[in-house]
Protein backbone atom coordinates (compact mmCIF):
# COMPACT_ATOMS: atom_id res chain seq x y z
CA UNK A 1 0.00 0.00 0.00
CA UNK A 2 1.52 3.07 -1.08
CA UNK A 3 -1.18 5.79 0.28
CA UNK A 4 -0.34 8.78 2.28
CA UNK A 5 2.26 8.56 5.03
CA UNK A 6 0.43 5.83 7.80
CA UNK A 7 -0.74 7.71 10.79
CA UNK A 8 0.58 5.21 12.57
CA UNK A 9 3.23 2.33 12.40
CA UNK A 10 4.88 -0.67 14.47
CA UNK A 11 8.23 -1.32 13.71
CA UNK A 12 9.52 -4.85 14.81
CA UNK A 13 7.48 -4.02 18.01
CA UNK A 14 8.14 -7.07 20.74
CA UNK A 15 5.78 -7.18 23.82
CA UNK A 16 6.87 -9.65 26.66
CA UNK A 17 4.73 -9.31 29.64
CA UNK A 18 6.79 -9.77 33.41
CA UNK A 19 5.23 -13.09 33.98
CA UNK A 20 7.11 -14.54 30.39
CA UNK A 21 4.35 -15.04 28.15
CA UNK A 22 5.40 -12.87 24.95
CA UNK A 23 2.20 -11.26 24.35
CA UNK A 24 3.58 -9.51 20.77
CA UNK A 25 6.22 -10.87 18.35
CA UNK A 26 7.63 -8.65 15.34
CA UNK A 27 4.81 -6.73 14.78
CA UNK A 28 5.15 -5.08 11.53
CA UNK A 29 1.86 -2.91 11.08
CA UNK A 30 1.16 0.41 9.59
CA UNK A 31 -2.29 1.85 9.36
CA UNK A 32 -2.97 4.49 7.13
CA UNK A 33 -5.22 7.82 7.85
CA UNK A 34 -9.22 7.38 7.57
CA UNK A 35 -8.87 3.40 7.78
CA UNK A 36 -11.12 1.47 9.77
CA UNK A 37 -9.01 -1.49 10.45
CA UNK A 38 -10.19 -4.00 12.39
CA UNK A 39 -7.61 -6.79 14.79
CA UNK A 40 -9.15 -10.10 14.23
CA UNK A 41 -8.02 -13.38 16.01
CA UNK A 42 -8.02 -16.29 18.84
CA UNK A 43 -7.47 -14.87 22.33
CA UNK A 44 -4.10 -14.71 23.36
CA UNK A 45 -3.12 -13.22 19.73
CA UNK A 46 -2.36 -9.88 21.21
CA UNK A 47 -4.68 -8.24 19.35
CA UNK A 48 -5.65 -6.07 22.96
CA UNK A 49 -2.20 -5.30 23.76
CA UNK A 50 -1.31 -3.93 20.61
CA UNK A 51 -4.20 -2.14 21.06
CA UNK A 52 -3.19 -0.77 24.60
CA UNK A 53 0.22 0.04 22.75
CA UNK A 54 -1.26 2.41 20.63
CA UNK A 55 -3.32 3.98 23.74
CA UNK A 56 -0.23 4.47 25.27
CA UNK A 57 -0.80 1.96 28.43
CA UNK A 58 2.47 0.07 28.57
CA UNK A 59 5.55 0.12 26.34
CA UNK A 60 7.01 -1.68 23.45
CA UNK A 61 9.61 -4.53 25.25
CA UNK A 62 11.67 -4.11 22.23
CA UNK A 63 10.75 -2.04 18.47
CA UNK A 64 9.00 0.92 18.25
CA UNK A 65 5.82 2.93 17.57
CA UNK A 66 6.31 5.72 15.42
CA UNK A 67 3.36 8.66 14.35
CA UNK A 68 4.70 9.90 10.77
CA UNK A 69 1.20 10.73 10.26
CA UNK A 70 0.64 13.53 12.89
CA UNK A 71 4.77 14.47 13.27
CA UNK A 72 6.06 12.17 15.70
CA UNK A 73 3.26 12.56 18.34
CA UNK A 74 0.26 11.27 18.74
CA UNK A 75 -3.04 11.74 17.72
CA UNK A 76 -5.78 12.61 20.23
CA UNK A 77 -7.10 9.38 20.70
CA UNK A 78 -10.47 7.71 22.06
CA UNK A 79 -10.87 4.27 23.63
CA UNK A 80 -13.74 2.18 24.15
CA UNK A 81 -13.35 -0.62 26.40
CA UNK A 82 -14.61 -3.95 26.66
CA UNK A 83 -17.11 -3.00 29.69
CA UNK A 84 -18.59 0.42 29.64
CA UNK A 85 -16.00 1.09 32.27
CA UNK A 86 -18.21 3.97 33.51
CA UNK A 87 -17.89 5.99 36.88
CA UNK A 88 -20.75 4.56 38.70
CA UNK A 89 -21.25 7.79 40.71
CA UNK A 90 -21.86 10.28 37.94
CA UNK A 91 -23.89 11.05 35.43
CA UNK A 92 -24.13 10.02 32.24
CA UNK A 93 -23.04 14.18 31.58
CA UNK A 94 -20.28 13.93 33.94
CA UNK A 95 -19.30 10.52 32.39
CA UNK A 96 -18.92 12.00 29.37
CA UNK A 97 -17.51 15.21 30.05
CA UNK A 98 -14.51 13.35 32.20
CA UNK A 99 -12.08 13.69 29.57
CA UNK A 100 -12.74 17.52 29.14
CA UNK A 101 -12.90 17.70 32.46
CA UNK A 102 -9.30 16.04 32.87
CA UNK A 103 -7.89 18.61 30.17
CA UNK A 104 -9.51 21.37 32.26
CA UNK A 105 -12.31 22.32 30.42
CA UNK A 106 -14.49 24.12 32.48
CA UNK A 107 -18.25 22.23 32.54
CA UNK A 108 -19.94 25.46 31.07
CA UNK A 109 -17.25 25.33 27.75
CA UNK A 110 -17.82 21.68 27.67
CA UNK A 111 -21.52 21.81 27.76
CA UNK A 112 -22.61 22.00 24.29
CA UNK A 113 -19.76 19.52 23.50
CA UNK A 114 -21.12 16.64 25.53
CA UNK A 115 -24.57 17.26 24.70
CA UNK A 116 -23.76 17.13 21.01
CA UNK A 117 -21.25 13.96 21.57
CA UNK A 118 -24.62 12.32 23.21
CA UNK A 119 -27.21 13.41 20.53
CA UNK A 120 -24.64 11.53 18.38
CA UNK A 121 -25.10 8.19 19.29
CA UNK A 122 -29.13 8.72 20.21
CA UNK A 123 -28.99 9.38 23.73
CA UNK A 124 -29.98 13.34 23.65
CA UNK A 125 -32.14 12.78 26.99
CA UNK A 126 -30.49 10.76 29.27
CA UNK A 127 -27.55 13.43 30.44
CA UNK A 128 -28.85 13.56 33.70
CA UNK A 129 -29.43 9.62 34.45
CA UNK A 130 -27.08 7.37 36.66
CA UNK A 131 -25.55 4.43 34.66
CA UNK A 132 -27.33 1.60 36.58
CA UNK A 133 -30.94 2.81 35.12
CA UNK A 134 -29.34 2.56 31.46
CA UNK A 135 -29.31 -1.13 29.39
CA UNK A 136 -26.06 -2.46 28.56
CA UNK A 137 -26.78 -1.22 24.76
CA UNK A 138 -27.19 2.30 26.35
CA UNK A 139 -23.75 2.28 28.47
CA UNK A 140 -22.12 1.05 25.74
CA UNK A 141 -23.29 4.29 23.80
CA UNK A 142 -22.54 6.52 26.42
CA UNK A 143 -18.62 4.91 26.46
CA UNK A 144 -18.56 6.05 23.05
CA UNK A 145 -19.57 9.65 23.34
CA UNK A 146 -17.26 9.69 26.19
CA UNK A 147 -14.31 8.37 23.72
CA UNK A 148 -16.09 10.87 20.82
CA UNK A 149 -16.06 14.40 23.42
CA UNK A 150 -12.54 14.77 22.72
CA UNK A 151 -13.36 14.77 18.79
CA UNK A 152 -10.15 12.36 18.01
CA UNK A 153 -8.45 11.25 15.33
CA UNK A 154 -7.92 7.83 16.22
CA UNK A 155 -10.53 6.14 17.95
CA UNK A 156 -9.53 2.33 19.59
CA UNK A 157 -12.38 0.07 20.35
CA UNK A 158 -11.33 -3.20 22.13
CA UNK A 159 -14.29 -5.57 21.53
CA UNK A 160 -16.64 -3.27 22.36
CA UNK A 161 -19.71 -4.99 21.63
CA UNK A 162 -18.92 -8.58 22.59
CA UNK A 163 -21.24 -8.73 25.78
CA UNK A 164 -24.10 -7.31 23.53
CA UNK A 165 -26.95 -8.89 22.83
CA UNK A 166 -27.30 -9.61 18.45
CA UNK A 167 -29.73 -6.63 17.87
CA UNK A 168 -28.00 -4.32 19.82
CA UNK A 169 -24.82 -5.20 18.25
CA UNK A 170 -26.19 -4.74 14.78
CA UNK A 171 -27.48 -1.30 15.48
CA UNK A 172 -24.34 -0.13 17.15
CA UNK A 173 -21.94 -1.62 14.70
CA UNK A 174 -24.27 0.60 12.31
CA UNK A 175 -24.29 3.90 14.51
CA UNK A 176 -20.32 3.71 14.76
CA UNK A 177 -19.66 3.43 11.05
CA UNK A 178 -21.89 6.34 10.53
CA UNK A 179 -19.72 8.56 13.44
CA UNK A 180 -16.91 7.41 11.28
CA UNK A 181 -17.94 8.47 7.87
CA UNK A 182 -19.14 11.83 9.62
CA UNK A 183 -15.73 12.40 10.84
CA UNK A 184 -12.23 12.26 9.77
CA UNK A 185 -11.70 9.40 11.88
CA UNK A 186 -9.47 6.74 12.05
CA UNK A 187 -10.64 3.35 13.85
CA UNK A 188 -8.89 0.71 15.29
CA UNK A 189 -11.32 -2.65 16.42
CA UNK A 190 -10.32 -5.60 18.14
CA UNK A 191 -12.80 -8.14 17.59
CA UNK A 192 -13.42 -12.36 17.44
CA UNK A 193 -16.26 -12.00 15.17
CA UNK A 194 -15.93 -12.78 11.67
CA UNK A 195 -18.81 -11.11 10.67
CA UNK A 196 -18.40 -8.13 12.64
CA UNK A 197 -14.93 -7.33 11.01
CA UNK A 198 -16.34 -7.91 7.54
CA UNK A 199 -19.51 -5.76 7.76
CA UNK A 200 -17.44 -2.72 9.21
CA UNK A 201 -13.75 -2.07 8.55
CA UNK A 202 -12.04 -1.65 5.18
CA UNK A 203 -8.89 -3.96 6.41
CA UNK A 204 -8.71 -6.67 8.57
CA UNK A 205 -5.78 -7.62 10.33
CA UNK A 206 -5.45 -11.26 10.92
CA UNK A 207 -3.44 -12.07 13.68
CA UNK A 208 -2.74 -15.72 15.29
CA UNK A 209 -1.24 -16.48 18.83
CA UNK A 210 1.89 -17.82 20.96
CA UNK A 211 3.83 -15.82 20.05
CA UNK A 212 1.18 -12.98 19.09
CA UNK A 213 1.84 -11.95 15.02
CA UNK A 214 0.14 -11.03 12.10
CA UNK A 215 -0.53 -13.99 9.49
CA UNK A 216 -2.76 -12.39 7.00
CA UNK A 217 -3.71 -8.42 6.33
CA UNK A 218 -6.97 -8.72 3.83
CA UNK A 219 -8.27 -5.79 2.16
CA UNK A 220 -12.86 -5.61 2.16
CA UNK A 221 -13.42 -3.48 -0.73
CA UNK A 222 -16.90 -3.02 -0.74
CA UNK A 223 -18.30 0.34 -1.04
CA UNK A 224 -19.67 2.74 2.22
CA UNK A 225 -22.49 3.01 3.33
CA UNK A 226 -23.01 -0.40 4.07
CA UNK A 227 -26.54 -1.43 5.38
CA UNK A 228 -28.30 -4.37 6.49
CA UNK A 229 -28.61 -5.61 2.49
CA UNK A 230 -24.67 -5.63 2.65
CA UNK A 231 -25.15 -8.39 5.65
CA UNK A 232 -26.99 -10.79 3.11
CA UNK A 233 -25.27 -9.94 0.08
CA UNK A 234 -22.69 -12.75 -1.55
CA UNK A 235 -19.84 -10.19 -2.16
CA UNK A 236 -20.44 -9.73 2.11
CA UNK A 237 -20.22 -13.70 2.31
CA UNK A 238 -17.38 -13.80 -0.01
CA UNK A 239 -15.44 -11.51 1.79
CA UNK A 240 -16.39 -13.64 5.75
CA UNK A 241 -15.60 -17.17 3.83
CA UNK A 242 -11.67 -15.69 3.20
CA UNK A 243 -11.23 -14.30 6.20
CA UNK A 244 -12.54 -17.53 7.98
CA UNK A 245 -10.36 -19.50 5.78
CA UNK A 246 -7.83 -17.18 7.11
CA UNK A 247 -8.94 -17.30 10.35
CA UNK A 248 -9.04 -21.06 10.84
CA UNK A 249 -5.07 -20.86 9.20
CA UNK A 250 -3.89 -18.85 12.32
CA UNK A 251 -5.31 -21.40 14.61
CA UNK A 252 -3.24 -23.64 13.09
CA UNK A 253 -5.80 -24.96 11.26
CA UNK A 254 -6.44 -27.38 14.35
CA UNK A 255 -9.50 -26.49 16.97
CA UNK B 1 -45.60 -21.61 43.42
CA UNK B 2 -49.49 -20.75 43.22
CA UNK B 3 -50.69 -17.75 42.54
CA UNK B 4 -51.81 -17.24 46.10
CA UNK B 5 -48.22 -17.86 47.07
CA UNK B 6 -47.22 -15.19 44.99
CA UNK B 7 -50.14 -13.12 46.43
CA UNK B 8 -48.56 -13.22 50.25
CA UNK B 9 -45.23 -12.99 49.00
CA UNK B 10 -46.50 -9.43 47.67
CA UNK B 11 -48.58 -8.62 50.48
CA UNK B 12 -45.46 -9.65 53.02
CA UNK B 13 -43.35 -7.18 50.73
CA UNK B 14 -45.65 -4.32 51.10
CA UNK B 15 -45.74 -4.73 54.83
CA UNK B 16 -42.46 -5.04 55.15
CA UNK B 17 -41.75 -0.85 55.70
CA UNK B 18 -44.57 -1.29 58.88
CA UNK B 19 -43.60 -4.48 60.17
CA UNK B 20 -40.29 -3.34 60.45
CA UNK B 21 -41.31 -0.62 63.02
CA UNK B 22 -44.20 -2.52 64.65
CA UNK B 23 -42.90 -5.55 65.61
CA UNK B 24 -39.03 -5.23 67.52
CA UNK B 25 -41.85 -2.51 69.11
CA UNK B 26 -44.49 -5.05 69.95
CA UNK B 27 -41.17 -7.08 71.08
CA UNK B 28 -40.41 -3.94 72.99
CA UNK B 29 -43.57 -3.60 74.98
CA UNK B 30 -44.02 -7.34 75.55
CA UNK B 31 -40.51 -7.50 77.29
CA UNK B 32 -41.48 -4.31 79.37
CA UNK B 33 -44.78 -5.39 80.44
CA UNK B 34 -43.61 -8.94 81.40
CA UNK B 35 -40.68 -7.42 83.55
CA UNK B 36 -43.22 -5.05 85.27
CA UNK B 37 -45.11 -8.33 86.27
CA UNK B 38 -42.76 -9.94 87.42
CA UNK B 39 -41.09 -7.29 89.66
CA UNK B 40 -44.32 -6.28 91.03
CA UNK B 41 -45.58 -10.44 91.60
CA UNK B 42 -42.54 -10.98 93.03
CA UNK B 43 -42.28 -8.21 95.45
CA UNK B 44 -38.35 -7.81 94.10
CA UNK B 45 -36.40 -4.36 95.88
CA UNK B 46 -35.84 -1.91 93.14
CA UNK B 47 -32.06 -2.12 94.77
CA UNK B 48 -31.81 -5.56 93.37
CA UNK B 49 -34.14 -5.28 90.28
CA UNK B 50 -35.85 -2.18 88.94
CA UNK B 51 -38.98 -2.04 87.60
CA UNK B 52 -39.16 -0.33 84.20
CA UNK B 53 -41.71 2.31 85.95
CA UNK B 54 -39.41 2.92 88.45
CA UNK B 55 -36.41 2.98 85.96
CA UNK B 56 -38.54 5.37 84.07
CA UNK B 57 -39.38 7.98 86.68
CA UNK B 58 -35.21 8.00 87.36
CA UNK B 59 -35.04 8.93 84.03
CA UNK B 60 -36.89 11.55 84.32
CA UNK B 61 -35.90 12.94 88.13
CA UNK B 62 -32.22 12.59 87.57
CA UNK B 63 -32.69 14.17 84.07
CA UNK B 64 -30.69 17.35 85.67
CA UNK B 65 -27.80 15.47 86.74
CA UNK B 66 -28.07 12.58 84.05
CA UNK B 67 -28.50 14.95 81.18
CA UNK B 68 -25.34 16.63 81.10
CA UNK B 69 -23.15 13.64 81.54
CA UNK B 70 -24.91 12.58 78.45
CA UNK B 71 -23.41 15.78 76.68
CA UNK B 72 -20.32 15.08 77.97
CA UNK B 73 -19.67 11.49 76.68
CA UNK B 74 -21.58 12.59 73.62
CA UNK B 75 -19.15 15.50 73.16
CA UNK B 76 -16.20 12.86 73.52
CA UNK B 77 -17.98 10.03 71.21
CA UNK B 78 -18.15 12.45 68.61
CA UNK B 79 -14.60 14.29 69.13
CA UNK B 80 -13.19 10.76 68.90
CA UNK B 81 -14.84 10.05 66.21
CA UNK B 82 -13.73 13.09 64.16
CA UNK B 83 -10.47 12.39 65.17
CA UNK B 84 -10.80 8.67 63.94
CA UNK B 85 -12.07 10.52 60.45
CA UNK B 86 -9.11 12.45 59.94
CA UNK B 87 -6.95 10.12 60.95
CA UNK B 88 -8.14 6.78 59.54
CA UNK B 89 -8.80 8.84 56.60
CA UNK B 90 -5.25 10.56 56.63
CA UNK B 91 -3.25 7.82 57.46
CA UNK B 92 -5.40 5.64 54.28
CA UNK B 93 -4.28 8.70 51.32
CA UNK B 94 -0.85 8.06 52.83
CA UNK B 95 -1.00 4.82 52.20
CA UNK B 96 -2.39 5.05 48.89
CA UNK B 97 0.15 7.21 48.12
CA UNK B 98 2.97 4.54 48.85
CA UNK B 99 2.88 0.81 49.00
CA UNK B 100 6.25 1.44 51.15
CA UNK B 101 4.73 3.46 53.74
CA UNK B 102 1.39 0.95 54.07
CA UNK B 103 4.12 -1.79 54.52
CA UNK B 104 5.71 -0.09 56.91
CA UNK B 105 2.94 1.55 59.75
CA UNK B 106 -0.13 -1.18 59.18
CA UNK B 107 1.18 -3.90 61.15
CA UNK B 108 1.42 -1.22 64.08
CA UNK B 109 -2.29 -0.03 63.13
CA UNK B 110 -3.42 -3.48 63.74
CA UNK B 111 -1.61 -3.79 67.22
CA UNK B 112 -3.51 -0.70 68.49
CA UNK B 113 -6.43 -1.97 67.07
CA UNK B 114 -5.73 -5.73 68.93
CA UNK B 115 -5.02 -4.03 72.02
CA UNK B 116 -7.75 -4.04 74.33
CA UNK B 117 -8.09 -0.30 74.97
CA UNK B 118 -9.08 -0.77 79.00
CA UNK B 119 -5.79 -2.31 79.36
CA UNK B 120 -3.47 0.98 77.77
CA UNK B 121 -6.35 3.37 79.27
CA UNK B 122 -4.89 3.71 83.19
CA UNK B 123 -1.26 4.63 80.96
CA UNK B 124 -2.52 6.89 79.23
CA UNK B 125 -3.99 8.57 81.94
CA UNK B 126 -0.86 8.57 83.75
CA UNK B 127 0.86 9.73 80.64
CA UNK B 128 -1.30 12.67 79.59
CA UNK B 129 -1.86 15.05 81.90
CA UNK B 130 -5.15 16.82 80.27
CA UNK B 131 -7.86 14.37 80.95
CA UNK B 132 -10.16 14.83 77.93
CA UNK B 133 -7.29 14.72 75.92
CA UNK B 134 -6.49 11.38 77.55
CA UNK B 135 -10.12 9.95 76.88
CA UNK B 136 -9.78 11.34 73.40
CA UNK B 137 -6.65 8.84 73.00
CA UNK B 138 -8.27 6.08 73.87
CA UNK B 139 -11.85 6.67 72.07
CA UNK B 140 -9.35 7.54 69.60
CA UNK B 141 -7.84 4.28 69.23
CA UNK B 142 -11.12 1.86 69.35
CA UNK B 143 -12.34 4.11 66.20
CA UNK B 144 -10.13 5.19 63.95
CA UNK B 145 -9.22 1.54 62.31
CA UNK B 146 -12.46 0.47 60.80
CA UNK B 147 -12.09 3.73 58.89
CA UNK B 148 -8.66 3.26 58.14
CA UNK B 149 -9.04 -0.36 57.09
CA UNK B 150 -12.06 0.53 54.89
CA UNK B 151 -11.01 3.54 53.52
CA UNK B 152 -7.05 1.33 52.87
CA UNK B 153 -9.54 -0.93 51.01
CA UNK B 154 -11.74 1.59 49.05
CA UNK B 155 -8.97 3.62 47.40
CA UNK B 156 -7.46 0.43 46.15
CA UNK B 157 -10.25 -0.72 44.56
CA UNK B 158 -11.31 1.72 41.89
CA UNK B 159 -11.69 -0.22 38.27
CA UNK B 160 -8.47 -1.08 36.65
CA UNK B 161 -9.80 0.02 33.80
CA UNK B 162 -11.05 3.27 34.52
CA UNK B 163 -7.64 3.96 35.66
CA UNK B 164 -6.33 3.19 33.09
CA UNK B 165 -9.14 5.54 31.11
CA UNK B 166 -7.53 8.61 33.48
CA UNK B 167 -3.88 8.05 32.05
CA UNK B 168 -4.64 7.64 29.03
CA UNK B 169 -6.36 11.15 28.90
CA UNK B 170 -3.33 12.01 31.01
CA UNK B 171 -4.54 12.78 34.51
CA UNK B 172 -2.50 13.72 37.37
CA UNK B 173 -2.42 11.62 40.50
CA UNK B 174 -3.94 13.88 42.26
CA UNK B 175 -6.67 13.88 39.25
CA UNK B 176 -7.07 10.22 39.91
CA UNK B 177 -7.11 10.55 43.46
CA UNK B 178 -9.83 13.17 43.37
CA UNK B 179 -11.83 12.17 40.63
CA UNK B 180 -12.02 8.62 40.61
CA UNK B 181 -9.88 7.04 43.95
CA UNK B 182 -11.80 8.90 46.52
CA UNK B 183 -15.68 8.07 44.94
CA UNK B 184 -14.41 4.61 44.51
CA UNK B 185 -14.02 4.45 48.42
CA UNK B 186 -16.55 6.20 49.57
CA UNK B 187 -18.91 3.42 50.16
CA UNK B 188 -15.87 1.72 51.65
CA UNK B 189 -15.31 4.77 53.90
CA UNK B 190 -19.89 5.13 54.87
CA UNK B 191 -19.23 1.41 55.99
CA UNK B 192 -16.50 1.97 58.10
CA UNK B 193 -17.71 5.08 59.46
CA UNK B 194 -20.89 3.59 60.58
CA UNK B 195 -18.95 1.36 62.57
CA UNK B 196 -16.78 3.56 63.93
CA UNK B 197 -19.55 5.66 65.29
CA UNK B 198 -20.67 2.85 67.25
CA UNK B 199 -16.96 2.08 68.48
CA UNK B 200 -16.59 5.49 69.20
CA UNK B 201 -19.44 5.68 71.79
CA UNK B 202 -18.22 2.32 73.30
CA UNK B 203 -14.40 3.83 73.14
CA UNK B 204 -15.59 7.11 74.95
CA UNK B 205 -17.37 4.88 77.98
CA UNK B 206 -14.41 2.46 78.30
CA UNK B 207 -12.17 5.52 78.29
CA UNK B 208 -14.27 7.24 81.00
CA UNK B 209 -14.43 3.89 82.85
CA UNK B 210 -10.85 3.65 83.33
CA UNK B 211 -10.77 7.07 84.34
CA UNK B 212 -14.19 7.32 86.45
CA UNK B 213 -12.13 6.26 89.72
CA UNK B 214 -9.65 9.39 89.62
CA UNK B 215 -13.26 11.04 89.73
CA UNK B 216 -12.43 13.81 87.54
CA UNK B 217 -14.65 13.32 84.52
CA UNK B 218 -18.51 13.34 84.48
CA UNK B 219 -19.55 11.70 82.03
CA UNK B 220 -22.25 8.65 81.64
CA UNK B 221 -19.96 5.84 82.69
CA UNK B 222 -18.94 7.96 85.45
CA UNK B 223 -22.45 8.16 86.15
CA UNK B 224 -23.31 4.18 86.49
CA UNK B 225 -19.83 4.03 88.71
CA UNK B 226 -21.53 6.43 91.15
CA UNK B 227 -24.86 4.50 90.99
CA UNK B 228 -23.23 1.32 91.17
CA UNK B 229 -21.24 2.25 94.47
CA UNK B 230 -24.32 3.63 96.34
CA UNK B 231 -26.45 1.24 95.06
CA UNK B 232 -28.84 3.25 93.18
CA UNK B 233 -29.88 0.45 90.71
CA UNK B 234 -32.37 2.97 88.72
CA UNK B 235 -30.22 5.43 87.99
CA UNK B 236 -27.99 2.66 86.99
CA UNK B 237 -30.03 1.41 84.45
CA UNK B 238 -31.37 5.07 83.50
CA UNK B 239 -28.03 5.51 82.76
CA UNK B 240 -27.48 2.75 80.37
CA UNK B 241 -30.72 3.58 78.87
CA UNK B 242 -29.39 6.66 77.53
CA UNK B 243 -26.07 4.85 76.57
CA UNK B 244 -28.04 2.72 74.60
CA UNK B 245 -30.21 5.47 72.86
CA UNK B 246 -27.18 7.36 72.38
CA UNK B 247 -26.21 4.56 70.58
CA UNK B 248 -28.79 3.51 68.01
CA UNK B 249 -29.36 7.06 67.04
CA UNK B 250 -25.44 7.29 66.49
CA UNK B 251 -25.88 4.22 64.02
CA UNK B 252 -29.50 5.67 62.56
CA UNK B 253 -27.68 9.15 61.82
CA UNK B 254 -24.88 7.32 60.08
CA UNK B 255 -26.81 5.02 58.46
CA UNK B 256 -28.86 7.95 57.15
CA UNK B 257 -25.47 9.56 55.94
CA UNK B 258 -24.63 6.55 53.91
CA UNK B 259 -28.16 6.35 52.37
CA UNK B 260 -28.59 9.79 51.28
CA UNK B 261 -24.68 9.88 50.21
CA UNK B 262 -24.93 6.75 47.80
CA UNK B 263 -29.27 6.20 47.10
CA UNK B 264 -28.39 7.50 43.60
CA UNK B 265 -25.26 4.78 42.36
CA UNK B 266 -24.63 2.25 44.56
CA UNK B 267 -26.28 -1.44 44.91
CA UNK B 268 -26.37 -1.19 48.99
CA UNK B 269 -28.74 1.85 48.25
CA UNK B 270 -30.48 1.71 45.70
CA UNK B 271 -34.39 0.58 45.33
CA UNK B 272 -34.81 -1.93 43.19
CA UNK B 273 -38.22 -3.33 41.88
CA UNK B 274 -38.76 -6.87 41.14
Amino acid sequence: MHGPAPLVAFGGVDKVFANGTTALKGLDLAIEPGQFVSLLGPSGCGKSTALRLLAGLGRPTSGRIDWPGTSGRPPEIGFVFQEPTLMPWATVFDNVRLPLKLKGVSKGQARGVVEAALARVGLAGFAGVYPRELSGGMKMRVSIARALVTSPSLMLLDEPFAALDEITRFRLNNDLLTVWQDNPLTVVFVTHSVYESVYLSNRIVVMAARPGRVVADIAIDAPYPRTEAFRTSDLYNSHCRAVSAALHQAMGGAA
Amino acid sequence: MTTRDLDDISALDRALPVLRIILPLAIFVLVICGWEYVVRANGIPPYILPAPSVIAQTLVSDWPSLWPSLVVTLRLTFLALAAAVVGGVGLALLFAQSRLIELSLFPYAVMLQVTPVISIAPLIIIYVDNTTAALLICAWIVAFFPILANTTLGLNSADHNLVNLFQLYGASRWQILWNLRLPAAMPYFLGGLRIAGGLSLIGAVVAEFAAGAGGTATGLAFRILEAGYRLQIPRLFAALILISVAGILIFLLFSAISHLALRHWHESAVKREQ
